[in-house]
C-alpha cells in the first residue's frame, strides 16, 4: 500500500491520475501533461512534492558533520543560503543528490529524493555518529509544494510577506502564508524562477488552496510528476536513476565540482573520489543530443558512432514539449562529445541521426 | 467515458468497430489513452500490409513512453488515418472516433472481448 501524500484529497477533487512513486502515490497529471508543462514554461505551476526526504540536523556539530558526510564544503554555506550536493559511498559512488538548506548556524535541513529518503537519513544517522548533532527525520510530517515559473513571484508576493527581492535563487527565508508557518526557499527543478513552500503536512490543503485562488489571475495550473520530468530534462538537470547511480562517482556524472577536497578533515568516499580525480582513464561524459521529427530515443537506447558501434546508452529522453524536437541526455566518451558531432540512437530498430549539444536545452531568458 | 457497446476490445486495449469486416475500424480505447498520457506521435502499419493477431503493426509515443500497437485479428490494412499521423493528440481528445488508427480487410473472425468484459479486464484491483 503506497503512502498518500497530505495533499491526496485535493488531489482527488482535482481528477488527477496517480503514480505509484517510490513508495507514495503521487499525481502524474490533472489533465493535459503537456498544457501543464506550457503552464510553466509561461505561467506557473504547482506542484506537490511531499514524497521528498526532508531530514534535519540540529547542533553545534551540524556543519562539521555534515562536511563528513557528504561531498560538499556545507560548513561554507552561510545560514539562508542553500547548497546542491550529493552524498557518497566509500568507493565514491553517488547514493544521491540533494538539496541541503543551512537554516542557521547550527541547523540544517537535507533534502532527499523520496526514492533514496529512507537510505540517506540513515546513511546521515550513522555518518552523524561521534559528532554533537541530532538527526531528525521529519519526510514524514513535512509536504512541500512549488510553485515554479515566470508569474510564481506575483502568486507568492501576494500571499507572503517575505522580502522576494532579498531572496536569491537557492536562498530560503522563515515566513508565513494566512498564519501558517513556512519554509520558504526559491529553489526548483524546473529551469523557472521559483518558490518551494515547507510546511506542516496537516496545514498543506490550506496552503495549497490558498495558492490556487492567488494564482487564479497568474495563469497557476497544478501541475503533476509527468511534466516535471520533461520540464528538468529540457533544464538538462539530472535525474536520480537516469543520470545519477550508486555506480557511477560525481566526476563520471560531470558533476565533479560538487566534491570539495579542501575540507578540514576526512569525508566518506575521500579516497576513492581523489583516485578517480586523478586516474587517466577514457571516461564517458554526460552530453545532450537533439534529434528531428518526432520519436525521441529513450531511457536505456543505444548511441551508436559512425559505423554503427555502441559508443553510449541515452539516460532521459522526451519529444521536448517548449522545442518542438526530440532532446535527450547520454554518457558517451570524450571523443564524441564535442558539441556538433554527428551520432546515431537506436529507435526500437531504426538509427536516427541526432547531434551532441550543449546543456541545458533549454534556459529561461533573463 | 464508458466503452461503446457496438465494438469489440482486446486485452491490449484496441477497439475494432466490425460493423464492415471489408474494413475493420481500429483504434485505441479510452483507459488506454489516458493511461499513455498525451500522445505526441503515432506510427501506424502501411496500406496493404498484413496483420497478424497480436503482432505489433504500430507505435504511439506519448510524453512519457512508447507503446506497440498489436493487430486485433488477421487481415490486410486497407486505410489509415492520416489525421491522426498530423494530430496525434486526437488519441487523447477524441479515442473512439476522429482519433481511429486504421481500417483492415478482416480475414476469419477475430475474437474480441466485449464492453462489459473489456471494463471488468479494466476494473483496477
Amino acid at each position: 500500500m503506497s503512502t498518500p501524500s497530505p495533499l491526496h484529497a485535493v488531489h482527488e477533487a482535482l481528477s488527477a491520475s496517480f503514480t505509484d512513486f517510490a513508495g507514495w502515490s503521487m499525481p502524474l497529471r490533472y489533465g493535459s501533461e503537456l498544457a501543464e508543462h506550457k503552464a510553466v514554461r509561461t505561467a506557473s505551476g504547482l506542484f506537490d512534492l511531499s514524497h521528498m526526504g526532508e531530514i534535519e540536523l540540529t547542533g553545534p556539530e551540524a556543519a562539521q558533520a555534515l562536511d563528513f558526510a557528504l561531498v560538499g564544503k556545507l560548513s561554507a554555506v552561510k545560514p539562508g543560503k542553500a547548497r546542491y550536493t550529493m552524498i557518497c559511498d566509500d568507493e565514491g559512488g553517488v547514493l544521491d543528490d540533494l538539496v541541503v538548506y543551512r537554516l542557521a548556524a547550527d541547523k540544517y535541513m537535507v533534502v532527499a529524493n523520496a526514492s533514496n529518503a529512507a537510505t540517506v537519513a540513515a546513511a546521515l544517522r550513522e555518518r552523524a555518529d561521534g559528532f554533537a548533532v541530532e538527526v531528525d527525520d521529519r519526510s514524514a510530517s513535512l509536504a512541500l509544494i512549488a510553485v515554479q515559473g515566470p508569474t510564481s513571484t506575483a502568486i507568492i508576493g501576494s500571499v507572503t510577506d517575505a522580502d522576494l527581492d532579498a531572496l536569491a535563487y537557492y536562498a530560503s527565508v522563515p515566513s508565513a502564508i494566512a498564519g501558517i508557518d513556512i519554509l520558504l526557499a526559491r529553489t526548483g527543478y524546473t529551469g523557472e524562477d521559483g518558490f518551494e513552500v515547507y510546511v506542516d503536512g496537516a496545514k498543506a490543503p490550506e496552503v495549497w488552496r490558498l495558492l490556487t485562488e492567488v494564482g487564479q489571475e497568474h495563469g497557476l495550473l497544478p501541475a503533476g510528476l509527468a511534466c516535471r520530468d520533461t520540464l528538468r530534462l529540457e533544464a538538462g538537470m539530472p535525474l536520480y536513476g537516469n543520470e545519477l547511480s550508486a555506480s557511477f562517482t560525481p566526476f563520471d556524472a560531470g558533476l565533479g565540482r560538487v566534491v570539495k577536497f579542501d575540507k578540514p578533515g576526512g569525508f566518506v568516499g575521500k579516497e576513492a573520489l581523489e583516485r578517480r580525480r586523478d586516474a587517466d582513464v577514457e571516461t564517458k561524459v554526460l552530453v545532450g543530443l537533439i534529434g528531428s521529427g518526432k520519436r525521441a530515443p529513450r531511457h536505456g537506447y543505444a548511441v551508436l558512432d559512425g559505423d554503427g558501434a555502441q559508443v553510449g546508452t541515452v539516460t532521459s529522453g522526451a519529444l521536448s514539449p517548449t522545442l518542438g524536437h526530440p532532446i535527450a541526455m547520454a554518457y558517451v566518451p570524450v571523443a564524441v562529445s564535442e558539441p556538433g558531432t554527428a551520432l546515431t540512437v537506436d529507435i526500437r530498430g531504426t538509427g536516427a541521426p541526432v547531434e551532441v549539444v550543449k546543456l541545458p536545452f533549454y534556459q529561461r531568458q533573463a | 467515458m464508458s466503452n461503446p457497446e457496438n465494438l469489440g476490445y482486446t486485452t491490449d486495449h484496441e477497439w475494432v468497430d466490425l460493423a464492415d469486416p471489408a474494413s475493420a475500424t481500429v483504434g485505441v480505447t479510452k483507459y488506454a489513452a489516458d493511461a499513455l498520457g498525451d500522445v505526441v506521435y503515432v506510427q501506424l502499419p502501411e496500406v496493404g500490409a498484413t496483420l497478424t493477431t497480436g503482432e505489433a503493426c504500430g507505435e504511439i509515443e506519448s510524453t512519457k513512453s512508447v507503446s506497440d500497437l498489436f493487430a486485433p485479428g488477421d487481415g490486410v490494412v486497407v486505410e489509415i488515418n492520416e489525421a491522426v499521423v498530423d494530430t496525434p493528440e486526437l488519441v487523447n481528445t477524441d479515442p473512439f472516433g476522429d482519433g481511429w488508427l486504421f481500417r483492415f480487410r478482416v480475414d476469419g473472425e477475430p475474437e474480441l472481448l466485449t464492453a462489459a468484459a473489456y471494463a471488468e479486464h479494466t476494473k483496477e484491483g
